[in-house]
């Protein structure tokens, strides 16, 4: 058989692996509905949490996509494809694929076709290297879960503030990763500021939400408040790189 | 007699089963294609490969298993770590169904809440990403557009806006001290962003420092 990155055997193997995924995401749903009901959460409440997250979750798969699209290019599809279906995220498959290619003597940017070795050797890299998720919360899960139940037992506010407390801390992560390109408007580079003037608008478009669902009633708001910002905020950064771009 | 497993005790059970499993399906893509197309690995490339891969990478999986386990619930966790994009996709969603139901995930609702958000996410994706790959044709001059990219590559802030300001809002005592340490880091170390993985758990044991000392105090 002569190899190919888009091989129709590669697409199978491929496609086995993302049905698994799927398989494991169904499993999930199913017990923690049953279970919902189970616990008499009403059916209404249920299908706003699935509803309002698969609507969420539109904007940030299609930039998944892109990244499919992206590392197609030198990969083929297939690889891709599985990768992005599973652990991994673009920000770690471009850094792993291009690290097992210049092992190999190769450069990322050159690469025009992969011989079968060459391909087998990146896709190991790729999986092996960010695995330790995977295998450490079914080692270590049971006790931290178990560690969190008892804090909350122990000492109910307490609890609820340290729940909070982890959340608040990734967000901070997160908003002060936003003004990493900051100082480069000091050098005259207004592109520092498109991260925060994007999330600005997306913060005031929760506002605007919020006194939507408070002045004029629209509870359904509620549900829909976060795929809102996130839409506005991403919209918002065409005209203002545009601008400063 | 054989004893009847708790909800909670189950998703250990069948979680540790799947993501087990899943580190086995996983390994077989780079086997199943050397084997079919009769082509051995590369061990030095690999290994080398490896090498300039995996102390960052492993040491980040640790930490966010660490951090995220307990922000995520066990279904949540068992899932997300398989399905991956935990920090833009998994954990907002989690975030947000707790927050639209007011469930707290360390209990019964907020466990089921938050698998339900996870699995429903990681579904959507999933389907999404197949459409992708089969119109991948007509699809990449459209996602691919000048016109469309900026406003795919400020997702991360559009995301973090719109979530951030809801929290921030409710627990402001808490946030002032994570957000301001992390506004300085990122601005007076530039280049920084390549390393935010490593300092959501600075965030997280600075908040959790503050809030223990506030609550100590009487002040939340």
């Amino acid at each position: 058989m002569e190899f190919s990155v888009n091989h129709p055997v590669l697409f199978l193997i491929a496609g086995i692996v993302v049905l698994a995924v799927l398989a494991q995401s169904f499993f999930f749903l199913r017990k923690a509905w049953r279970h919902g009901k189970e616990i008499g959460m009403p059916m209404d409440k249920l299908k706003r949490i699935a509803i309002s997250t698969a609507v969420f979750t539109v904007a940030p798969a299609l930039a998944i996509v892109i990244s499919v699209i992206s590392l197609s290019k030198k990969l083929g599809i297939p690889l891709p494809w599985m990768r992005l279906s599973v652990v991994g995220a673009i920000t770690y498959e471009t850094p792993a694929a291009a690290n097992a290619l210049s092992a190999m003597g190769l450069e990322w940017a050159q690469i025009t076709s992969l011989t079968a070795t060459q391909y087998v050797t990146v896709a190991a890299v790729m999986t092996m290297g960010i695995m330790v998720g995977i295998w450490l919360v079914p080692v270590v899960g049971k006790k931290l879960i178990g560690g969190m139940i008892n804090l909350e037992k122990r000492d109910k506010k307490w609890g609820e503030i340290f729940s909070a407390s982890l959340f608040l801390g990734m967000i901070s992560a997160f908003l002060g990763y936003v003004f990493d390109d900051f100082t480069d408007i000091f050098h005259g580079d207004w592109k520092g500021l498109i991260p925060p003037l994007v999330m600005l608008v997306s913060a005031c478009m929760m506002g605007v939400c919020a006194l939507a669902m408070k002045k004029l009633k629209w509870r359904w708001m509620n549900d829909y408040a976060l795929p809102i910002s996130l839409l506005v905020g991403m919209i918002s950064a065409i005209p203002i790189t545009a601008w400063l771009g | 007699m054989k004893k009847q497993l708790s909800y909670i005790d189950s998703v250990h059970r069948e979680g540790r089963i799947w993501n087990l499993s899943m580190v086995v399906i996983l390994l077989l893509f780079p086997v199943a294609v050397g084997l079919l197309f009769n082509a051995g690995i590369d061990w030095r490339g690999f290994a080398l490969g490896m090498l300039s891969t995996a102390p960052m990478y492993w040491a980040v999986g640790v930490i966010e298993t660490f951090t995220y386990v307990p922000m995520l619930g066990a279904g949540g966790s068992y899932l997300a770590f398989v399905t991956g994009n935990i920090t833009n996709l998994k954990a907002p969603a989690a975030l947000n169904a707790l927050e639209l139901v007011g469930a707290d995930v360390k209990t019964e609702e907020g466990e089921v809440v938050s698998t339900i958000a996870i699995a429903v996410s990681s579904i959507v994706t999933t389907l999404i990403i197949v459409l992708g790959v089969v119109l991948i044709t007509p699809l990449t001059p459209l996602l691919n557009s000048p016109v469309l990219a900026p406003a795919f590559d400020q997702i991360l802030p559009a995301l973090f806006g719109g979530l951030g300001v809801v929290y921030i809002a409710r627990n402001w005592k808490i946030a002032v001290a994570p957000v301001l340490l992390m506004l300085i880091l990122f601005i007076a170390i530039p280049g920084l962003g390549s390393y935010v993985g490593i300092l959501v758990p600075v965030g997280v044991l600075v908040a959790l420092g503050v809030s223990r000392i506030l609550y100590r105090k009487g002040r939340l």
